[in-house]
């Protein structure tokens, strides 16, 4: 098969390349501990460019990451970074954004660690409206602890903790996004990399709570048990099942085997953000 | 803007104490949850954060409301929550992370009876070795009982200072009755000292965020959007806080977080004598427990009972010279307090059998009866003569 057969870049290759966004990244940390064929390669590039095209540094913002393969995100960037406890990324980084208001919070963590066990911060902080982008690279599992079954895992598909599929129903994230409250909600999958720069710059944009899904391959843990393939096997069926529809209802946009993956930027719609309407209606209001 | 220190004399409760306290200190960020009995704590602060430039949020539940605070902290803020019992269990996963991550910030427990719902409304001091051991792992902590609503305001700046001098959450151990007590408090502002949070001193590219300093306390914390590129991380890291997963930087940073606490005990520990020159027994309490335990002190003297009290002002780390000292010269120690025995096990240790170390112990729900307490000195000078 053709894509088995792929060369290796050539030791030269390797030491004499630098990474043009190397600016953004801490070159000490690297190589990171990424499978190969793994999305987050491609997110965490997205989210350098994305950077580079705002002209954004670390003067003008900084990451917070949860657990997971996706948490470990922050520590590679060259930006104020913390990895803070499972699910608690939001949390943190509510305190973090109250305490900084003239500076963007991203959270970057992935699909369990913000809607399993984060799940409540993620709706609660979407409500309030706080200043900050949540990326969530969705592998549709827990790829760090082994490949179980998590809140985005379809039904029908396998993990080591779902060894007869999963049969619980998934969260769609856009629309648990959008009903939230989320004044920016966009998924894109990590193979349409110029869009999800896009998004991602986007939703760093707007003031408060925006939202982006990115769809990723995990070809050691989903993709091997539910027989997807490679990471490029696994590109190939998004290129194939991929719309865009933008400025649907995402609540059509729930995934799983056989349905199309419905991408696209869903809600892109301002509101007054939580500081704004504390300003507002206590600060002001009161005169103090 | 509204003053931050309300200089005068007030009529308050301890938890409205301990929030002026925060405001007083400095705190610009409360996050926190309702519960009761800290709740007029967050009614109080939701009034006086905005009124001088500061924040207070109400989240979701104490696991955010914890994280919430590092947050703040890390974005430069003087942070704190405060809640009780249950919310207390819930924060243990996020002051484990506070205490890796060597983060200034207050917890005020005001204590309710357990476990679990137990008495939402009623007394507790069963919360004392969870503030020690609750999060997994080791570590030290540093924990204040507060006696009154003027200690209530006083250990609450402590509290702030203590925080940002050893760089960790710092537990004030209150409980329902010191919460819910009116008494009289004054606050002075040329008494209130106030320790500012210590920035590097070197440039980014030399600062390392955890090198110690000679007290083994990093030194300068820069807060986000500084230029120094930070990473703050819970997993065991190094000096410049790479995660680094091996047994020998493990012992590094984890033995580190504890030295920093126990090799500058004298500077934190403080405890309060009463009558203990020539004491036979010696009550050794903390908190509410201390103010019973005075009336029984005050009962034996007046039947000639050479009886003092030793107060724990600093629960956690645990006063051992004073206590290892005072045991060489005592027939006894009583212990009272609210809950089946807990610092009375401390005391056990530290003793290690030089003289008698008699527990009162009490489930909650209400404050010792002072003749049960008297009962037991009384025990224990029969006993030991």
């Amino acid at each position: 098969m053709p894509a088995k057969s792929r060369a290796l870049p050539t030791p030269d290759l390797l030491t004499d390349v630098r990474h043009p966004m190397e600016k953004y990244l801490r070159m000490d940390r690297l190589p990171h501990i990424w499978c190969s064929g793994c999305g987050l390669g491609t997110a965490l590039s997205c989210f350098t460019y994305a950077l580079d095209e705002l002209g954004l540094t670390d003067a003008d913002l900084g990451v917070v990451s949860g657990i997971g393969c996706t948490g470990r995100a922050a520590g590679y960037l060259n930006l104020d970074s913390y990895h803070t406890t499972h699910g608690r990324a939001i949390a943190f980084a509510t305190g973090l954004a109250l305490a900084r208001p003239e500076k963007k919070v991203v959270v970057i963590s992935g699909d369990g660690d913000l809607f399993a066990i984060g799940g409540n911060h993620f709706i609660h902080a979407a409500r309030r409206n706080i200043n900050m982008t949540v990326l969530c690279v969705n592998n549709f599992n827990y790829g760090m602890t082994g490949g179980q079954f998590g809140p985005t895992t379809p039904i029908g598909q396998k993990g080591t903790t779902a060894p007869y599929g999963n049969f619980e129903n998934p969260f769609n994230l856009p629309y648990l996004a959008a009903s939230s409250g989320a004044v920016y909600v966009a998924r894109w999958t990590s193979l349409d990399a110029r869009r999800v720069k896009e998004a991602m710059m986007e939703a760093i944009q707007r003031p408060g709570f925006s939202f982006v899904e990115i769809i990723s391959p995990c070809p050691t843990n989903y993709g091997r048990r539910n027989r997807i393939g490679d990471g490029l096997d696994e590109l190939r069926y998004y290129q194939e099942n991929t719309v865009i529809r933008h400025g649907s209802d995402p609540k059509h946009a729930d995934l799983g085997p056989g349905k199309e993956i419905t991408v696209g930027c869903f809600v892109d719609e301002p509101r007054p953000t939580y500081l704004e309407l504390y300003n507002e209606l206590v600060v002001k209001k009161n005169q103090f | 803007m509204g003053k931050r220190i309300l200089a005068g004399t007030h009529f308050m409760n301890g938890d409205e104490a301990c929030a002026e306290g925060a405001v007083a200190a400095g705190c610009s960020l409360f996050a926190g949850y309702p519960i009761t009995p800290q709740s007029e704590i967050a009614e109080r602060i939701s009034v006086r954060l905005p009124q001088v430039g500061g924040v207070f949020i109400q989240m979701e539940d104490e696991i955010s409301s914890l994280a919430a605070v590092l947050g703040g902290a890390w974005g430069g803020a003087k942070a704190m929550t405060a809640t009780s019992g249950p919310g207390f269990s819930l924060m243990m996963e996020n002051l484990g992370l506070g205490l890796m991550t060597e983060t200034p910030c207050v917890l005020i427990n005001i204590q309710r009876g357990g476990p679990s719902t137990g008495l939402p409304t009623l007394v507790g001091q069963g919360d004392m070795m969870q503030a020690r051991w609750g999060s997994h792992g080791d570590y030290a902590v540093i924990a204040l009982c507060p006696s009154s609503p003027q200690e209530s305001f006083e250990l609450t700046v402590d509290a702030f200072n203590l925080a940002e001098i050893y760089r960790l959450p710092v537990l004030v151990m209150s409980d329902e009755v010191v919460g819910h007590m009116y008494e009289r408090v004054d606050i002075d502002p040329d008494k209130i000292k106030i320790v500012e949070r210590k920035k590097p001193s070197l440039p980014p590219g030399e600062f390392l965020l955890y090198k110690p300093g000679p007290n083994l306390v990093p030194e300068g914390m820069p807060s986000f959007g500084d230029g120094y590129k930070v990473h703050v991380t819970g997993l065991t890291h190094d000096e410049r806080g790479y995660p680094i997963i091996d047994a020998a930087t493990q012992h590094q940073n984890v033995v580190r977080l504890r030295d920093k606490i126990y090799k500058n005990i004298d500077d934190i520990v403080r405890v309060e004598e009463t009558a203990t020159e020539d004491a036979d027994v010696v009550i050794v309490t903390y908190g509410i427990s201390a103010r019973t335990s005075l009336g029984a002190l005050n009962m034996a003297r007046d039947k000639g009972l050479k009886v003092g009290m030793l107060r724990l002002i600093t629960v956690w780390p645990f006063p051992e010279a004073i206590v290892k000292a005072m045991a060489q010269r005592v027939a006894g120690f009583v212990v009272p307090e609210i809950n089946l025995g807990q610092i009375v096990l401390e005391v056990d240790r530290v003793v290690r059998g030089d003289t008698i170390v008699r527990s009162v112990p009490h489930a909650g729900g209400d404050i010792h009866d002072p003749r049960v307490i008297l009962e037991a000195i009384e025990e224990v000078l029969a006993h030991a003569s």
